[in-house]
């Protein structure tokens, strides 16, 4: 009997108090008027360079917001509140339900790996808030809908280019494919990349897979070296690319390899060491390209964290300002429903027209001067930008050449 | 021919990793019937532990294999260590129990090791230093092997046979072959069936901590989810080649090795795991036991 009253006695306190928490923290959000925005993305987890840099990108907007405009736009305090989704799509699905429902924000970031932003996208385009994923390149992503944009260029265009490259630059005529049959990214680029080479004359001589995670790829390798390509496309993730390229250098394969923006992250170079040299990948920015833009946002990226960002750090840069710049727009042209950006106003009529003029404002985006390049949104919510080829020489990755669309 | 060849060595270096990880199971399985689901992450844990010697060290700089061979032992030391403490902890208290709670323990194990790992070395994939530079043999006929396989091999096929020297030239080794017979007789002849069982349990983890390090020097990628396919295939190997047999478990790692490979060059590599296992069902319909499995008959 005792131990059942102290237990309802527990249970009414347990209630009671999380009643408090809840007012007491939607008095304190309704009180103060705040801008808030969301950012998702694998702070932890295989691929945890991608959501670390996004988030230092960002980190990095809302330092110069607070230097230049004090912090604000128009009269709202700007938030931005981070989750981590640990790299899992379900998880990415949980944490921008939170963003959402529980911080009211306004406007969402993230994420880099298509299949996650392709399990958040139909939660905000569902609940009417504009989702700028900075660099999921898979065209599935804005086809979810009219609140889902992005700051990068697609997997069709980043497949073209890597073919025309090869094609082109590299003068090849015979290329191996070895692809991730796990990740949509993966398989999308390589499907796009074989249509492109096959169009430009080229061969596609030997087609293998392999799954992320795994540790050996030397049965898929020595298949591949039978065939005897010029070169070998891996459209893969940086975390397995690393062992493919020391694997192909035991087995003694010459012939370069080629990548997409999946490679992107230090630890690339960490685990493929010399193995890699030589090879080529398609990018969002060179870091050694001397546009004035470009070089200013690099410096001030190692001045704040003593290192140089990589492109996705510099995605979710121009994403956070893109949505900073069109949600200063729309406060200068119609005040009024700017106010209802406000947090104090989530939930209510005005919040939902607030956010359907951010995302008109958004989708108008045209010639906005990003670090990663001019970027003008087309009918399908796209970034429409070039693409630069980045080679690994010497464990550092330098400029080769940029492809226009 | 030069290509099946390549193949063939590269299924024998991958398949001589799934038989040191299936040694460990075969061992546990023979002495106490318990399939340890938790082996293949002793195996992972190996592999950070040697990362660490590594620093400890130096071995990455100024390279030689003395060192090499150092954090290989320190490796193998302290996950013999984990192992014990694993047995006495989790598998111990449930001895008694039906067979189904060791089972459960042991997944449950499986899993805490695993979170554990992502919790304390974080998700995200670390580099294993070289503490050993790859440089490549050629073989001849096209064929070439790197010096990193043939330690690979080498240390496998030492320890192997230093397993069955154990096992059948020993007084240790009789106890265990005792124990595995019957632990009520073997405990009334002299023998401490706790102290047998706990040693089993560190030798096996032990070989997979060595699969986990050689692994790792050759594939220097490890993370905390990094055992949970290696494991399941070598308990498949394992049950291949006649679970609870030593030979069996060595000749199963090879058998599964090798076909994964062969697959992968020749059949399909999108499917190469699903082929692979198909392959362990047809060999199991023709001999359920295994390969070098004897049948038996369930005595009642």
């Amino acid at each position: 009997m005792k131990l059942r009253t102290s237990l309802v006695l527990g249970l009414l306190a347990i209630a009671a108090f999380s009643a408090g928490c809840g007012g007491a923290g939607g008095g304190s959000k309704s009180g103060k008027a705040e801008f808030v925005i969301g950012e998702y993305g694998s702070l932890t987890g295989s691929d945890a360079t991608f959501g670390q840099s996004t988030k230092m990108g960002v980190e990095l907007a809302m330092q110069e917001l607070t230097a230049n405009k004090g912090g604000k736009v128009g009269d709202l305090d700007v938030r931005a509140v981070v989750e981590d989704d640990q790299g899992k799509p379900e998880e990415a699905a949980t944490v921008v339900q939170k963003l959402i429902n529980q911080d009211q924000v306004a406007a969402v970031i993230g994420e880099v790996a298509s299949s996650r932003s392709l399990a958040a996208a139909p939660i905000c385009q569902g609940a009417g808030v504009p989702m700028v994923s900075p660099s999921s390149t898979n065209p599935k992503v804005t086809e979810v809908g009219d609140y889902i944009f992005r700051m990068c260029f697609i997997d069709p265009f980043q497949g073209t280019v890597m073919a025309k490259f090869a094609a082109t630059n590299l003068n090849l005529k015979k290329v191996a494919i070895l692809k991730d049959v796990k990740s949509d990214y993966s398989v999308g680029l390589a499907q796009y990349f074989t249509e492109a080479f096959k169009a430009a004359g080229g061969s596609i001589v030997a087609e293998a897979a392999y799954s992320a995670g795994d540790q050996d790829f030397s049965g898929q390798l020595t298949k591949i070296k039978a065939a005897n390509p010029e070169a070998i496309f891996v459209p893969g993730y940086y975390t397995e690319v690393g062992l493919i390229a020391r694997t192909a250098k035991q087995l003694g394969i010459n012939a370069p390899l080629l990548g997409g923006d999946g490679w992107e992250s230090d630890q690339l170079i960490q685990i493929g060491g010399d193995a890699l040299n030589g090879a080529y990948y398609s990018n969002h920015f060179a870091v050694d390209n001397p546009e004035p833009r470009l070089q200013d946002f690099l410096k001030k990226f190692k001045a704040k964290f003593q290192k140089d960002p990589d492109a996705i750090a510099g995605l979710a840069y121009d994403a956070a300002n893109v949505i900073f710049d069109c949600a200063q727009k729309l406060h200068d042209t119609d005040p009024t429903t700017f106010a209802g950006l406000s947090s104090a106003k989530a939930g209510t009529p005005e919040r939902k027209a607030a956010c359907a003029k951010l995302r008109d404002l958004i989708s108008q985006t045209k010639d906005y001067a990003g670090v990663t390049g001019v970027i003008t949104l087309d009918a399908k919510r796209n970034a429409s930008k070039p693409a630069v080829v980045l080679e690994i020489k010497g464990g550092k990755k330098v400029y080769n050449t940029t492809i226009n669309p | 021919m030069s290509e099946f060849l390549q193949q063939l060595v590269n299924g024998v270096t991958w398949g001589s990793v799934y038989a040191l990880i299936a040694l460990g199971y075969t061992m546990v399985y023979g002495i106490l019937r318990l399939i340890n689901f938790a082996h293949g992450d002793v195996y992972m844990l190996g592999a950070f532990i040697g990362l660490y010697a590594s620093g400890w060290f130096h071995a990455a700089e100024n390279p030689n294999p003395l060192k090499a061979l150092l954090v290989l032992l320190t490796s193998m030391l302290l996950s013999a260590g984990i192992g014990m403490v694993i047995e006495r902890l989790a598998y111990k208290p449930v001895r008694k129990s039906p067979r189904l709670s060791a089972l459960i323990t042991a997944i449950g194990v499986s899993l805490l090791l695993e979170n554990g790992g992502l919790l304390l070395f974080g998700a995200d994939p670390k580099f294993f230093p070289q503490i050993i530079p790859a440089h490549n043999i050629s073989l001849g006929m096209g064929v070439v092997i790197s010096n990193q396989q043939v330690i690979v091999l080498a240390v496998s096929l030492a320890l192997m046979i230093g397993l069955r020297t154990l096992v059948l030239h020993t007084k240790v080794g009789k106890a265990m072959q005792a124990v595995s017979h019957n632990h009520m007789a073997a405990s009334l002849m002299g023998i401490s069936v706790d102290s047998i069982i706990t040693f089993t349990f560190m030798i096996g983890s032990a070989l997979a901590a060595a699969a986990g390090v050689l692994v790792a020097l050759q594939s220097p990628k490890i993370e905390p989810l990094m055992g949970i396919m290696p494991g399941l295939k070598a308990f498949v190997a394992a049950v291949l080649g006649g679970i609870g047999n030593i030979p069996g478990a060595v000749v199963g790692g090879l058998v599964m090795g090798v076909a994964e490979v062969m697959v992968t060059g020749y059949l399909s590599s999108t499917y190469r795991d699903a082929i692979a296992f198909v392959l362990l069902i047809v060999i199991l319909l023709v001999r359920p036991a295994g390969i070098f499995g004897k049948a038996v008959t369930e005595k009642v």
